[in-house]
């Protein structure tokens, strides 16, 4: 204690104990990262997929996310964002992304299955990320839809709209619809956060949870509106439009008819 | 009736006239039979929106009834075990419980539901198109201006009905209605915080706030509101119904059919063409999916959250304000009293109340600010056709766009999403059109009025431009024009187009005050103007070569040549 308590005015004191508060502090954020981590079934690539994704991607992407996926001016790196990330940006179409915008929309997917794996591959071998989920986390009939419903609600629903029909957010940006969305990439989604949407991560919303929130949306998408025709699901808005356009439009023809006959 | 009684000597011989006769000569039916039975009501369609008005809210009584059998306005803490799977088990109050079970489990119940809330919808709207029909045509001149005023009231009322019924599910949706409301209230100064406590019996949303609105919407509003519709009607009885000008139809009588038996038909065949309509919609069609939106709970906000369309201006005239001007002044202001400091938000209450301060005083004031300009104490029962009040129907019409303006801020987010633009870019847009449409809107629509009055006059003097071009024997190319007939020319024609009042200085020669804003109002109002065609200009007119030729025997004469 002595030595320590002689040299503490020492000229590198100061960078010792920085150097010190560094580790410990970057130390916990790596422990405490990989603990949130969303810790998916992992799905085994071979040398081969990454190989064939590495040429895939050099093809492809590489323009905008640079040689090594390591990003450029016009796209940010890819070092780390696993395999997940690759699997839903391309596997719903966004990625290639078809032009420069508020966000990348969703559109035809421009790639086979077996290429997006081998890109994901490719992309997974870079740095530790989100995996693309197994078949067990996602099989809906095993989630509990109210507690899911619950979660979307407080978690979700600000964006998406209750019933998921999407909304609008700044400056062009959007919360898509997820009417149709398949449950893998919904996972893939809430791990990832792509585009503007925040990461949910394990420490957040527990597998099991988003289990149970793909299993509130698949049930609703697949029990249709009960009170007939859902005009958009929109809320308000959309009744309004429709009671002034198609209802009142009824009554007037009504009244026309009615009194055509006088004068 | 005491004539009726007084000379009563009549002996029915048939067993149904001994019936019919006994009741008679104890309530008087057939003296009322005669005095209303032969109320004349004259045809137009735009004359028939009060009756939609009417009929939606016998609707909306029948459909509520059956409601309240299922309803349970408790906000009592309980655990939904109905049959809607993605709700089972969660928490939620008994008022949404029951909403649900009115859903779901019990017979007709969703259909009663729909019915309700899509009748409701179409009762403000066609008190609303009723009120502009009104406007528009000039029939809240005298002797009708009270009956408009209780007419506001309706409207007033209608909405009151309209927004404590959208609270009763106690759904997240309407929660978030609640939580702006009361976001408003307390912007009030001083006694804000006050008057919310008040109403949510303590800091909300509490546990009463249901209940009160329940008490508010089955019985308070509605009696209150059947209250206005009689005294409405009485006064439809006692002013006669007003009618378009036409040939035979004058300032002293009504042309249109009886009560009985042909309007009392033609009006119950429409209450049941209403009924049809609204069931057919709430059959196929959803509204207010309270299963989506969950049970109410103050954190989340779902996106798409928005009134019902009648309340959607004043929620677009809270997006359109800026929260903050610039980067420091943000309409805050800390006002101390000798108790303390109240803060004046007024980026909360200037949207939350100026617009509808502005809308609904002109709207109750409107038929003395028009007989104050114009000076007219004269009765009219004859309307306008919207064209021929030029500056009154250009005032409507900038009073629309403003309306309009902010209720289409409340669907900004879906405006942007559904047209693919970006959300701010909406909101500066409608932030610029809420000032400057109704003014564009005035201008514009003022022409538009004026040109179709000009071509009126056309019309009426030279007739319709029948696109015929004819040579002339001396080799002279005209357009032949059909003159319109009589009927046609007589609505063309017939009404009256107040002129500028120049202010008239009194004996000192002096013009007062208010004399001068009144001449300056009138140039505003009446300067701009298409004076209608006299009798003079008709009869020179016929003189014209262009309408000689226009008739069926000029033609023929034209084809002899």
């Amino acid at each position: 204690m002595k030595a320590l308590s002689q040299r503490r005015r020492h000229p590198l004191a100061a960078f010792a104990l920085l150097l010190m508060a560094l580790l410990v502090t970057g130390g916990i954020y790596a422990a405490a990262s990989t603990a949130n981590e969303a810790q998916a079934q992992t799905t085994t690539f071979t040398a081969n997929d990454v190989e064939e994704g590495s040429k895939l991607f050099s093809a492809n992407c590489a323009s905008c996310h640079g040689m090594g996926a390591t990003g450029s001016d016009a796209a940010p790196s890819l070092v780390g964002v696993g395999a997940a990330s690759v699997d839903f940006q391309v596997g719903t179409g966004r990625m290639p992304m078809q032009m420069d915008g508020p966000q990348a929309q969703a559109k035809p997917v421009q790639f086979t299955d077996e290429q997006i794996r081998q890109m994901a591959a490719y992309v997974a071998s870079l740095g530790a990320g989100p995996a693309i989920p197994g078949e067990e986390i996602l099989s809906a009939s095993e989630g509990d839809s109210s507690n899911g419903g619950e979660l979307f609600r407080v978690n979700c629903a600000m964006c998406h709209n209750a019933a998921a029909a999407g909304g609008a957010l700044t400056r062009g940006k959007f919360a898509p619809s997820i009417d149709g969305t398949s449950e893998k990439h919904i996972y893939e989604a809430m791990v990832t956060g792509p585009q503007n949407m925040p990461v949910f991560s394990d420490a957040n919303i527990s597998p099991d949870d988003k289990q149970d929130i793909i299993a509130f949306l698949k049930t609703i998408e697949e029990q249709g509106s009960p009170g007939g025709a859902d005009l958009g699901s929109l809320g308000p808005v959309s009744e309004g439009l429709f009671i002034w356009v198609a209802g009142l439009g009824v009554i007037i023809a009504f009244t026309v008819w009615l009194t055509s006959r006088s004068s | 009736m005491s004539s009726s009684t007084a000379t009563h000597t009549y002996t029915p011989k048939t067993r149904v006239g001994k019936v019919t006769d006994y009741v008679d000569s104890r309530v008087g039916g057939s003296g009322i039979v005669k005095e209303f039975g032969r109320k004349i009501f004259p045809d137009h369609w735009t004359f028939m929106f009060g009756e939609v008005a009417l009929y939606t809210f016998v609707i909306l009584l029948i459909s509520g009834t059956f409601l309240t059998f299922f309803y349970d306005p408790s906000m009592a803490e309980t655990h939904y075990e109905g049959s809607y799977l993605p709700l089972r088990g969660v928490e939620m109050s008994v008022a949404y419980a029951s909403s649900l079970d009115i859903s779901f489990d019990i017979r007709g119940g969703l259909f009663m539901r729909q019915i309700h809330h899509w009748a409701a919808l179409l009762f403000v709207a066609s008190v609303a198109v009723h009120m502009l029909r009104v406007f528009f045509t000039g029939a809240f001149r005298r002797p009708r201006e009270f009956n408009w005023v209780v007419g506001c009231v309706l409207l007033i009322l209608s909405l009151a009905a309209g927004f404590t019924g959208y609270s009763l599910p106690d759904d997240l949706l309407s929660g978030n209605g609640l939580r702006i409301i009361d976001g408003v209230m307390k912007a009030i100064p001083v006694v804000g915080t006050y008057l919310s406590f008040f109403l949510f019996g303590g800091e909300f949303p509490g546990t009463m706030i249901i209940g009160r609105l329940y008490v508010l919407h089955i019985l308070l509003i509605p009696a209150v509101i059947l209250l206005m519709i009689g005294i409405h009607l009485f006064m439809v009885v006692l002013h006669k119904h007003s009618q378009f000008p036409g040939p035979g139809r004058t300032n002293t009588n009504v042309v249109g059919y009886p009560v009985g038996p042909v309007y009392a038909a033609k009006a119950g065949g429409f209450f049941f063409i209403v009924f049809g309509v609204l069931a057919a919609i709430a059959a196929a069609f959803t509204i207010n999916p309270i299963w989506n939106y969950g049970p109410y709970d103050p954190s989340p906000v779902s996106a798409g959250t928005q009134p019902d369309w009648y309340i959607g201006w004043v929620d677009g005239a809270l997006r359109l304000m800026p929260g903050t001007l610039g980067d420091n002044f943000d309409f805050e202001f800390m006002i101390p009293f000798p108790w303390g400091v109240n803060a004046l938000s007024l980026n909360v209450l200037i949207p939350a109340l100026v617009p509808a301060i502005i809308v609904f005083t002109a709207m109750f004031l409107w038929p003395w600010i028009e007989a104050w300009v114009t000076k007219d104490k004269r009765e009219h029962h004859l309307l306008n056709r919207p064209r021929n009040a030029p500056t009154r129907t250009a005032i409507g019409v900038a009073g629309i766009t403003f309306y309009c303006v902010m209720w289409a801020a409340a669907s900004s987010d879906l405006i942007a999403t559904h047209f693919l633009v970006s959300l701010n870019d909406v909101l500066y847009w409608l932030r610029f059109l809420v000032i400057f449409g109704p003014i564009l809107a005035f201008m514009v629509s003022r022409r538009i009025s004026l040109a179709l009055q000009r071509k009126d006059r056309e019309i009426a003097l030279h007739g319709r431009e029948t696109g015929r071009i004819v040579r002339l024997p001396h080799g002279e190319f005209i357009e032949v024009h059909e003159q319109v007939d009589d009927y046609k020319r007589y609505k063309l024609t017939a009404f009256e187009s107040p002129e500028v009042m120049v202010p008239t200085p009194d004996e000192n020669g002096k013009v007062g005050l208010v004399d001068k804003v009144h001449g300056r109002v009138s140039r505003f109002f009446f300067e701009d103007r298409v004076a209608p065609v006299t009798p003079k200009e008709l009869a020179t007119s016929h003189g014209d070569h262009h309408s000689e030729i226009a008739g069926a025997k000029d033609r023929e004469s034209i084809a002899s040549h």
